[in-house]
């Protein structure tokens, strides 16, 4: 198996998955320490989700990696006796990494307020980690004013100041502008890549999708467009035949991730994932965030406030969120939604009832399904998606 | 053991106090024309409301009623029927079940808000609560977005006071479109006066349990001044209460009295009480003649002890101050480890008791990590769990099995010491 960034440039699309998914299965963050090891005064940033304001760690000199969990193969051995077996698994495998040595290179650590949990978090990691930056964004929940998008610059410029203690480094302006152009371009091809399984999914699988995506978590944003172009190359070249399955959207797993072998299940027992929030904070904007702007931290709060996608942990009273799903559903012409929390997850099981109630008013099918990223047996899941495929297909 | 019988001049009060203010509920709901707000206990800016005669009403204080009375468990079924978890907040059910049951309970008719402020004090669940109140009663949230404290000072920042005092002339604004007329700042000033005279009355309250004994027992009896300090704050109503409620409760201090015929043990008790179990929660720790000197869930709404007061001469930079600072929902996990350290050391208690509830994460998760902490600087930590609104939640044997080896060992190791003093 090659490594993804040593591949070089004739390999198939499904090479470069397999890579990828090579890589993000693998424990530890070999690729950030090789990255930090290559220079001096490089820094790593680990940032919880669901988003994290990423071009300001880059501009700082440091690489932004995206935490997403211990998955399936992590034995939580330390930190279940820190937070309550009601508490979700990603805040505890999260921690489960620190106590194991496995962020022993990270320089800082990045929580949002997304979560009661992930809040307190933040605090233990302060308490037992004295050796690493601990950060905590506030996020404003009162976007339609603004005065949000005043708080929010200033408080991406105190984590800026924050990050340049640890670099040296202060994100100037032009700084800050590059990385908004560089990420602009990572989040254009992933943009670019729902695009086309939402428009031939038989062309590009959510199993093949996700780990490209993902993939960018833990590598160089510059490393990543290489990856995605060459898989969007791949893709374009591709062919194929539509077959009969049902065309379902997919919600709720904005944070804690799925298992990919979830995933497949999914796809397996007769849908298309024509569209998903996975690691929703890689392309958490409809449109490019502007690189030219004048002052790059008010863009990027901006592009926060009116130009990001709607999700659990953010509370915009503009939009109804219950209605946006209605909306996705019909722009992808999704037959079904599923409906994917993972256990405990507060904002995520919060979302249902209001789902439900729009999804069965608009008549669109759902199916709500829990899971744990720790899962390893997926046979169950797939045979309730399997009876409501064919409830949809044979009604 | 003898227990405490709640026939004190207080309770009386408290019970009238509280009917009255639930009669205006009812009131309210059948057409009185005085509007209501619902908003949140966490560092709660009811001067506000008061100084508009809009009428505030806490979701949350209705939820524990409930589960007080024994009415919250066909509530949280019936809100799981429409799709909440299992694993969501057991207020949040309880509420949107009794909602959608015509607003009528045992102790008062709710109203439909005028104003559903949702004072976004750290707790996140509070967002996805209003904006479903917001969703099914069609009426407008206003999020008072409140950052959390999250510099290692433990203060806010100058941005952040700006950015709440903004919001708080917003508010203002809608509180003047609901009711028709300005704000009239005098009576502001004079609902922040009361305030201020009650959080010094209650400050003082919360210093008495430092005399040993304690003078009642600073969980469960705070609880009964909970109601009024926010039910009733910014009244003179409520400074009566509390002018009350110091004046006994110092002549109890005088007299030597406390809430049990001895004092065995002083604990400090972090955590919301299981409120539907309350009285045989209370009983597993009167057996043992111990006393709570000090509760962290105390000071959800303020955190007056420790030296915060509302100032006429300032209101709204008060009103701001007291939202983002002086609150323990809206301070870090860590913040609440110093508060917990000061009152084992000023209220000399001796062991620590974590009340671990599945509903509220923003109290519970990571109290592992809490008890931990405590263990290693040496003070007996005792973690149980169960729930504060949702009784298919608590194990009534587990818990008095694990309270009662607490304070067998508690006492073993007393005699120890005593021995080898």
């Amino acid at each position: 198996m090659h490594h993804v960034d040593t591949l070089i440039g004739n390999e198939s699309l499904e090479e470069i998955v397999e890579s990828c998914v090579q890589t993000i299965e693998t424990p530890g963050f070999a690729d950030a320490q090789a990255w930090k090891a290559e220079a001096p005064g490089r820094a790593i940033a680990g940032c919880f989700p669901v988003y994290s304001p990423v071009e300001v760690f880059d501009a700082a000199g440091m690489l932004a990696v995206g935490l997403a969990g211990g998955g399936n193969r992590m034995e939580i051995a330390h930190a279940d006796s820190r937070f309550q077996s009601f508490v979700c698994s990603i805040v505890k495998s999260t921690l489960e990494q620190g106590m194991t040595g496995m962020l022993a290179e990270f320089d800082a650590l990045v929580f949002h307020s997304i979560c009661d949990p992930a809040r307190n978090l933040a605090s233990v990691y302060q308490r037992n980690f004295p050796d690493k930056r601990v950060e905590y964004i506030h996020f404003p929940q009162n976007l339609g004013v603004p005065e949000a998008i005043v708080f929010l610059t200033g408080e991406y410029a105190r984590v800026a100041t924050s990050m340049s203690e640890l670099t040296g480094k202060y994100p100037s302006a032009d700084a800050l502008r590059g990385s908004i152009a560089v990420y602009n371009e990572v989040r254009a091809l992933i943009r670019r890549l729902y695009a086309i399984r939402s428009e031939a999914p038989h062309r590009l699988s959510a199993r093949e999708l996700y780990p490209l995506v993902r993939y960018g978590n833990l590598v160089a944003p510059e490393i990543h467009i290489d990856v995605l172009t060459r898989a969007l190359a791949g893709v374009l070249q591709r062919e194929g035949r539509p077959r009969d399955r049902v065309r379902a959207i997919l919600a709720g797993s904005f944070c804690e991730q799925p298992p990919l072998d979830l995933i497949a299940a999914i796809e397996d027992a007769g849908c298309y994932l024509v569209d998903d929030d996975f690691l929703i904070g890689r392309r958490f904007f409809y449109a490019d965030v502007d690189a030219s702007a004048e002052d790059p931290y008010r863009a990027l709060a901006q592009a926060y406030v009116d130009g990001s996608v709607p999700v659990a942990v953010k509370h915009d009273l503009r939009i109804s969120k219950s209605e946006a799903l209605v909306a996705r559903a019909r722009a992808h012409k999704a037959d079904a939604v599923i409906v994917l929390c993972a256990k405990f997850c507060e904002p995520a099981l919060f979302e249902y009832p209001l789902y439900r109630r729009a999804l069965q008013a608009a008549e669109i099918p759902h199916i709500f399904l829990e899971f744990e990223e720790k899962m390893w047996m997926f046979e169950r899941t797939k045979t309730e998606i399997e009876t409501f495929v064919e409830s949809l297909l044979f009604a | 053991m003898t227990e405490l019988q709640y026939q004190g001049h207080l309770h009386q009060l408290q019970k009238q106090l509280m009917a009255n203010y639930y009669a205006a509920l009812t009131a309210s709901a059948e057409g009185s024309g005085e509007p209501a707000a619902y908003l949140l206990i966490g560092g709660n800016p009811v001067e506000l409301l008061r100084a508009f005669d809009i009428l505030p009403v806490f979701p949350e204080v209705n939820a524990l009623q409930l589960a007080v009375k024994k009415q919250s468990l066909p509530h949280i079924q019936a809100a799981e029927f429409m799709g909440y978890s299992s694993d969501n907040c057991a207020y949040v059910k309880a509420d949107i079940g009794q909602y959608f049951a015509g607003r009528k309970t045992p102790f008062a008719t709710i109203p439909e808000p005028s104003l559903l402020l949702c004072n976004y004090v750290g707790c996140n669940v509070y967002l996805d609560w209003f904006g479903h109140l917001s969703e099914y009663s069609g009426c407008p949230a206003f999020q008072l977005d409140i950052p959390f404290i999250r510099s290692k000072s433990g203060f806010p920042s100058k941005d952040d006071v700006d950015y709440v005092m903004r919001q708080l002339q917003r508010l203002i604004e809608r509180c003047e479109e609901i009711t028709g007329r300005q704000l009239d700042e005098d009576r502001l000033r004079e609902c922040v006066r009361l305030s201020s005279l009650t959080g010094e009355l209650w400050s003082k309250i919360k210093h008495l349990t430092k005399h040993t004994p304690a003078p009642y027992d600073a969980y469960f009896d705070s609880v009964t001044m909970m109601a009024p300090l926010y039910c009733l704050r910014g009244t003179p109503e409520g400074l009566v209460f509390f002018e009350t409620a110091y004046a006994e409760m110092a002549e109890r201090v005088a007299a030597n009295r406390g809430p049990l015929e001895t004092e065995r043990f002083r604990y400090v008790i972090e955590g919301p009480p299981p409120w539907p179990h309350l009285r045989t929660f209370r009983d597993m720790f009167s057996r043992w003649n111990a006393v709570a000197v000090a509760s962290t869930y105390s000071t959800v709404g303020g955190l007056w002890e420790f030296g915060f007061r509302h100032d006429p001469d300032h209101p709204l930079e008060s009103i701001a101050c007291h939202l983002l600072e002086w609150n323990l929902t809206n301070r870090n996990f860590l913040q609440r480890y110093e508060q917990i350290e000061r009152y084992l050391d000023e209220w000399h208690a001796s062991a620590l008791i974590i009340h671990s509830v599945k509903s509220c994460r923003l109290f519970s998760a990571g109290q592992g990590d809490m008890r931990e902490y405590f263990t290693k600087l040496g003070v007996p930590t005792l973690l149980i769990e169960s729930d504060l609104e949702d009784p298919r939640y608590f194990s009534e044997a587990q818990m008095r099995t694990r309270i009662d080896a607490f304070f067998e060992s508690l006492g073993h190791r007393a005699l120890v010491q005593e021995a080898s003093a």
